[in-house]
């Protein structure tokens, strides 16, 4: 203590000479008046909604919603509360853009292989897709699959059909439905029996092939087991899984799924549309490979279909995958324009209908725009830890 | 201490900010007047009530319920704005102030009165929804179409009383939902659905917009009331005297017999009903805040209830719809006006 008193006295120390508490100040205010604005912005809505007497809260997602909904995934019916129109609207939001994922990504890439390959009409072909796609605004697009080409298939009397099984007619595509009866758990737990074996004989196969050379030829195997196993499980098992086959019935077919023309429009366009980038994704990502990786995969004497599957794409996928993931996200938000074909979407049940029923806007779409937040903050996520697998694996 | 004085400074931002949000507009009267012009909501496109013609211009029911307000208003039935919205837009629109009346064919129901802040002014339609079905499916009545797929615009009470109707006679149907009436009668023509469902004058006035209006044929159901009127906002009830007033006016007007053609030679007239209606006598326009010759105005430059619907949706039209409950009360309708005194 006494040592402390016989060192120099400090020169009056203010905290605005420190930058660090400065800086923290700083930090304070900023957040102070976003939070403060953010309350006057809410307290401000709620009572100029009062004033004007228009209702506020959550109740309504508990009343009866009164209206139909022609595609559900889950129950649904008129006697159902706005709440579930809620879940219905987002699980064809979730349906649509799903996939729509997985077939824009299959198109993409394949297109985008496709404008590298050497033979000169596949390459055109491929690019003058991604050039007419791509350059044309998607709710034209989706107004054009919708108008243009679904509207010309015929009434549902006069359906096209494929061995009377599949049908299809202005109103949807009707293919059969699987019935499942007693004793039919055990082709599925077959199936997961044969996708186990599967991966166990892939692991062998590569640690196989790490110590002696020997290629084995999985893919085939695989195919084998992954449709052999559960087909023995069906016969086994004495068949217990029938087709319920759509039929004419009054007005429109019944029984078996029914794929309404709104999806297949969104879906098609949606698909096309996006593949169109990714393919310029992927065209760019095989492009930034050192073309010494490809030569030195010939020098090795692997075959060119090798090559790009084990040297290629590999080390493009680090460039494709983050911009990837954008295209993900542009596909899940481009979904919302279902509500100019009439597809059942979030946007067009519960943010249309459900808001103009219940009239209470700012609750709904709050609601509907922290979905599509957290959607493709999800596919960020994702994204990002597939990313970091696949990112090089410094040694 | 310190966090102290950057919170005072964060509130005397914000209570800047709920000082300028809370300063409310002058009244929708005076803002209409300051700005010459009247908004008006309207339907996208629905023959006989709002659609615009070959020219451009907005002709209807709907149009003239408009057209009339402005007359009282502005003196001057050619000063509205009209703005085309969907059924979706349309409450959202008006609750905002973007409109200064939504007159588009809207049903009035309880939940609309006393959940969304608005005001019902009156009926100048009654209206019931029915059924569109073309003519080969074979089908007389509404109870034959269990299973039917049906065309439908979003955001209608034609969407509720639809559900209630197949519920109620246990039938099934698929509902294909659309945004305008021009795509539910697109939807219909190719042949997406089997029938297209709402209230029966727009029925009416979709046929027309077939290709083949003969091919199809409205069944004769009706569903459900439908009383179609202008709406206003709540809360400023000066304005909503003036629209509704101007409904009544119209009313008035052809039970006495004053058209838009006799209305300047009844100037003179000796009946002192006559002279309360064209501003001469009784309080003329005080209590609506409006010139003394509102409702002459209305009737010189629009014209009475029955010359409106003659000539947007009677036989002055290609619809060709009968008065029906639209007459007058004397008159075997249901359509009734109080008194101008």
């Amino acid at each position: 203590m006494q040592e402390k008193h016989t060192m120099p006295a400090p020169a009056r120390h203010y905290f605005w000479n420190d930058p660090d508490k400065r800086a923290l100040v700083f930090q304070i205010i900023v957040t102070v008046a976003i939070l403060g604005l953010a309350f006057v912005v809410v307290e401000n809505t709620l009572s100029n909604l009062e004033k004007r007497g228009i209702t506020t809260g959550f109740d309504f997602l508990s009343q009866e919603s009164g209206f139909g909904i022609i595609q559900s995934l889950v129950e649904y019916d008129e006697t159902h509360s706005f709440g579930k129109t809620f879940i219905v609207g987002l699980l064809n939001t979730i349906l649509v853009s799903v996939l729509g994922i997985i077939l824009a990504t299959v198109v993409g890439f394949l297109v985008g292989v496709g404008r590298l390959s050497n033979n000169w009409l596949v390459a055109r072909v491929c690019g003058a897709y991604v050039e007419i796609f791509r350059n044309i605004p998607l709710l034209l697009q989706i107004l054009f699959w919708y108008f243009a080409v679904l509207r010309t298939l015929p009434s549902p009397r006069q359906s096209l059909d494929l061995y009377d099984t599949f049908f299809l007619n202005i109103r949807g595509l009707y293919i059969p439905a699987p019935i499942f009866q007693e004793g039919a758990i055990w082709i599925g737990v077959a199936l997961l029996l044969a996708i186990a074996s599967v991966w166990v004989i892939k692991r062998w196969a590569e640690q196989r092939q790490l110590a002696s050379g020997k290629t084995f030829p999985v893919f085939y195997t695989a195919a084998v087991i992954v449709i052999g196993l559960p087909l023995l499980a069906w016969f086994m098992t004495g068949q217990p899984v029938h087709w319920e086959v759509p039929a004419l019935k009054g007005f429109n077919f019944r029984g078996g799924y029914a794929v309404i023309p709104e999806l297949c429009a969104l879906l098609i366009a949606l698909t096309l549309y996006t593949a169109s980038y990714i393919a310029e994704n992927v065209r760019s990502g095989i492009e930034a490979v050192n073309k010494g990786q490809t030569e030195a995969a010939f020098a090795l004497g692997l075959p060119k279909s090798r090559t790009m599957q084990l040297v290629i794409i590999p080390q493009a996928m680090r460039v494709i995958i983050p911009p990837l993931a954008s295209q993900y996200m542009n596909l899940i938000k481009n979904s919302s324009l279902a509500t100019a074909v009439g597809y059942p979407d979030l946007v067009a049940v519960f943010a249309g209908t459900t808001l103009n029923q219940t009239g209470q806007a700012v609750e709904i779409i709050l609601i509907t725009m922290s979905v599509y937040l957290l959607m493709s903050l999800l596919v960020s996520l994702l994204m990002n830890m597939f990313n970091k697998k696949m990112a090089l694996a410094e040694r | 201490m310190r966090k102290a004085t950057g919170l005072a400074a964060a509130l005397a931002l914000t209570t800047s900010f709920s000082v300028i949000s809370s300063a409310q507009a002058a009244s929708t009267l005076e803002s209409v007047q300051e700005r010459g012009y009247l908004q008006c909501g309207v339907n996208t496109g629905l023959p006989g009530f709002s659609s615009p013609d070959d020219k451009g211009n907005w002709k209807g029911m709907d149009v003239d319920t408009c057209r009339a307000v402005a007359a009282a208003t502005l003196g001057d039935a050619d000063k509205v704005k009209f703005i085309p919205l969907t059924a979706k837009e349309r409450f959202t629109a008006l609750q905002s102030g973007e409109i200064d009346v939504l007159s588009r064919n809207t049903t009035w129901t309880l939940t609309r009165d006393s959940s969304l802040g608005l005001n019902f002014a009156g009926v100048n339609y009654y209206d019931g929804q029915g059924f569109l079905v073309s003519k080969n499916l074979g089908v007389k009545s509404a109870l034959e179409l269990d299973g039917a797929t049906v065309c439908i615009q979003a955001g209608t009470t034609s969407e509720l009383n639809l559900a209630d109707y197949f519920r109620q006679h246990k039938m099934e149907y698929q509902p294909v939902v659309f945004d305008t009436s021009d795509q539910t009668i697109s939807g219909f023509e190719a042949g997406r659905c089997d029938m297209l469902t709402s209230d029966q004058s727009q029925l009416y006035a979709l046929r027309i917009k077939l290709k083949k209006p003969d091919s199809a044929m409205v069944l004769p159901e009706v569903i459900s009331k439908e009383p179609l009127g202008p709406v206003v906002r709540q809360g400023d009830d000066q304005w909503f005297n003036i629209v509704k007033w101007s409904l009544f006016a119209q009313l008035n007007a052809e039970e006495m017999g004053l058209t838009s053609a006799n209305i300047d030679s009844q100037k003179k007239s000796d009946n002192p009903a006559v002279g309360r209606f064209i501003g001469k006598e009784g309080i003329k326009g005080k209590g609506l805040g409006l010139a003394d010759d509102w409702a002459y105005q209305i009737v010189k430059q629009v014209g009475n209830y029955g010359e409106i619907f003659e000539r947007n949706v009677g036989e002055g039209s290609p619809l060709k719809i009968a008065r029906g409950i639209n007459a007058l009360w004397n008159q075997g309708g249901i359509q009734y006006a109080p008194p101008i005194r």
